[in-house]
């Protein structure tokens, strides 16, 4: 397979220094025209979801083209983490969890009976906010883990374990050391190693929950590179607390908001009107920093 | 250029506090001699209870007098905690003590190479020896363990990873078993297997009643080992697209390991001395018997209670003998096991 390495390094952000997240978003390198896009894109049709008797979230209908990044941007406990956890059925996995509507990838409901759950998530990654490398494995064992756990045939295991390393941006930093344990690694680089393990099954699209929120500046920033090179080969949905985050890295942002009940998707557009021209007077205090 | 200072350590403790930590030390030994002199209090366990309290009160009420209140009662606190490590240490040295005493005399190399087929417990040291107690313990422990390890975790699985139903009346039993004394589980074995089905002593009889034992031990160690790894780990293999039976085999067990381990030793050691089923289902041969499930068979606990009864000098130096045996050979398990629980992984 080939993917786009070579440019990798010269591909880094320009140096402007913009004075405004409108201007963060509209500053984004134009993306190189897809090598290998996969699949047709996702699709949430009036997703709803509840914990026992409690509402969660109501009423989400998102689509996700293919090879976009999307952020999910909105105040705490407004169901953004609950939503991404609806499209790859981790939501059912809370004793009590209940969901309504249709999540569908290629055109197909995840949720469709007789669909196979764990296939579902091979298509459908995911990484967590808190790096969580398995401690029981080097750091090589870990980002071919997933061919393991779905008992998948890799044909060249080396080739792989690279490739998905250097998609993630960590081959440079543990070429040298792929029989050490994953728990060596800096916070930063193990959150890379769980993209880099989410990365070897092949994902279309890649769920990111506040995948930065434990790490300090340069390792978020070197993720978020990561995740800009990875949108050209899938579709990315990106959880955020972190607007300037949001900014630099998505393509189109959702904004979330519970008002007391359920949680609500107020607006989603590209992500340089929701900085510069929201439509919602409530997504624009909530982006200029006047609530959450 | 700047000087590199030399490391000091401004923390640790001056000449002068060691000086006043010894003649605190000095002066509560000495009163304590003097208060089992006037007191009528006797023996060895009066000095140590007498030195105890002089020292607690004397290192209290000098901290009290140099720093303060608040110094006074952490300085009670620290050498209350200190007593308490002592006083665990002491009875556990001494026994270890007086076992390497008395069973040192009675060790040879014909003890682990001749069994008590020709020989009684009150012959010479020279004939006999206890192999068939050795081999008869290891077969018994070998049994108990293949058919407790596997029950006793996938016990504590259920509890952890499937949660089913009956998780509640399940770990109500598991907890009410590990109280079972052990006469009890020797006696059930005896009435509903050995005296209606098989109306014989053998191996296999012992190892059901040390199961019996053994598996609450290891599935209440091995939940709580499990409850301790992260459910973010189930997740992350559940979001890699395993089922949950190969997440929990490739994540959550290997992060548990070195935790069963533990369980699985502290099942051993439950077990290891236990006597009251042996006695009431094996048998207790005098000869090597390699067949846990045929014919009585001879272990170190019987062999020891045998040679006691038989109570000649040469028997009871026999009997030291098989105890500090026992105990040299669950030290061992001990040390092998936790050397495999610590080893990393390979490469």
């Amino acid at each position: 397979m080939t993917t786009s390495h070579e440019s990798e390094n010269q591909e880094m952000q320009t140096s402007v220094k913009p004075s405004s997240l409108a201007d963060v978003a509209n500053a984004k390198a134009p993306k190189a025209p897809g090598t290998t896009v996969l699949g047709t894109g996702l699709e949430t049709r009036g997703v709803h979801a509840w914990f026992g008797k409690h509402h969660a979230l109501s009423n989400i209908s998102l689509d996700f083209a293919a090879g976009t990044v999307t952020a999910l941007i909105g105040p705490s406990g407004c169901g953004k983490s609950t939503f991404i956890r609806t499209i790859n059925r981790m939501h059912e996995f809370i004793p009590g969890a209940a969901m309504a509507g249709e999540v569908l990838l290629d055109g197909k409901d995840v949720y469709a009976p007789g669909t196979d759950v764990t296939k579902i998530r091979l298509q459908i990654g995911m990484v967590f906010q808190k790096p969580n490398p398995f401690p029981s494995m080097t750091i090589g064992e870990n980002v071919l883990s997933g061919l393991k756990l779905a008992q998948i045939k890799a044909d060249n295991k080396d080739d792989l374990l690279e490739e998905c390393l250097e998609r993630a941006g960590l081959w440079s930093e543990v070429k040298d050391r792929l029989g050490a344990h994953g728990g060596s690694l800096s916070g930063g680089q193990q959150q890379r190693l769980c993209i880099a393990r989410a990365l070897a099954v092949r994902p279309q699209v890649l769920l990111m929950d506040e995948p930065c929120s434990a790490l300090d500046p340069g390792s978020t920033l070197r993720i978020e590179d990561t995740i800009r090179h990875l949108s050209e080969t899938m579709t990315i949905i990106i959880v955020t607390h972190n607007m300037q985050q949001a900014a630099r890295v998505s393509d189109y942002t959702a904004f979330f908001l519970s008002d007391g009940g359920p949680g609500q998707m107020i607006e989603v557009a590209p992500t340089s009107e929701i900085f510069s021209r929201p439509q919602d007077s409530r997504t624009e205090s909530y982006v200029t920093g006047r609530f959450g | 250029m700047t000087m590199t200072p030399t490391p000091t350590k401004p923390w640790a403790a001056s000449p002068k506090d060691r000086i006043i930590d010894g003649s605190i030390f000095i002066v509560s030994l000495l009163s304590s001699y003097l208060l089992v002199f006037l007191t009528p209090l006797k023996g060895k366990l009066a000095y140590f209870v007498c030195f105890f309290i002089a020292y607690a009160i004397f290192t209290t009420a000098f901290k009290g007098f140099q720093r303060g209140n608040a110094a006074a009662k952490d300085a009670l606190v620290n050498s209350l905690v200190a007593i308490g490590a002592i006083v665990t240490v002491i009875p556990a040295a001494s026994i270890l003590l007086t076992v390497l005493q008395k069973g040192l005399p009675g060790i040879s190399f014909g003890l682990f190479t001749h069994d008590m087929a020709l020989a009684t417990p009150t012959d010479p040291l020279s004939n006999g020896g206890l192999l068939h107690a050795i081999t008869g313990t290891l077969t018994l422990m070998a049994l108990a363990l293949i058919m407790s390890v596997p029950i006793g975790i996938l016990t504590a699985l259920y509890l952890t990873e499937i949660k089913g139903r009956f998780t509640g009346p399940i770990r109500f039993l598991v907890q009410a078993m590990s109280g079972v004394p052990s006469i009890v589980a020797g006696l059930f074995i005896l009435s509903a297997i050995l005296y209606p089905i098989t109306k014989a002593y053998s191996g296999f009889m012992g190892a059901l009643a040390l199961s019996i034992l053994m598996i609450p031990t290891i599935a209440r160690t091995s939940e709580e080992v499990l409850n301790l790894i992260p459910n973010e780990l189930r997740e992350a293999g559940t979001a890699l697209g395993g089922t949950q039976w190969r997440t929990v085999a490739m994540i959550v067990l290997p992060a548990a390991k070195s935790g069963l381990v533990t369980a699985v030793i502290l099942g051993v050691a439950r077990i290891a001395g236990e006597t009251a089923p042996i006695l009431l289902l094996t048998g207790g041969g005098d000869r090597v018997n390699p067949n846990a499930f045929n014919g009585a068979i001879g272990s170190l606990p019987y062999y020891i209670w045998k040679s006691f009864n038989a109570g000649s000098p040469e028997a009871i130096t026999r009997a030291w003998a098989g105890l500090l045996v026992l105990v040299g050979l669950v030290l061992l398990l001990f040390t092998t096991a936790r050397f495999l629980g610590a080893r990393k992984v390979s490469k």
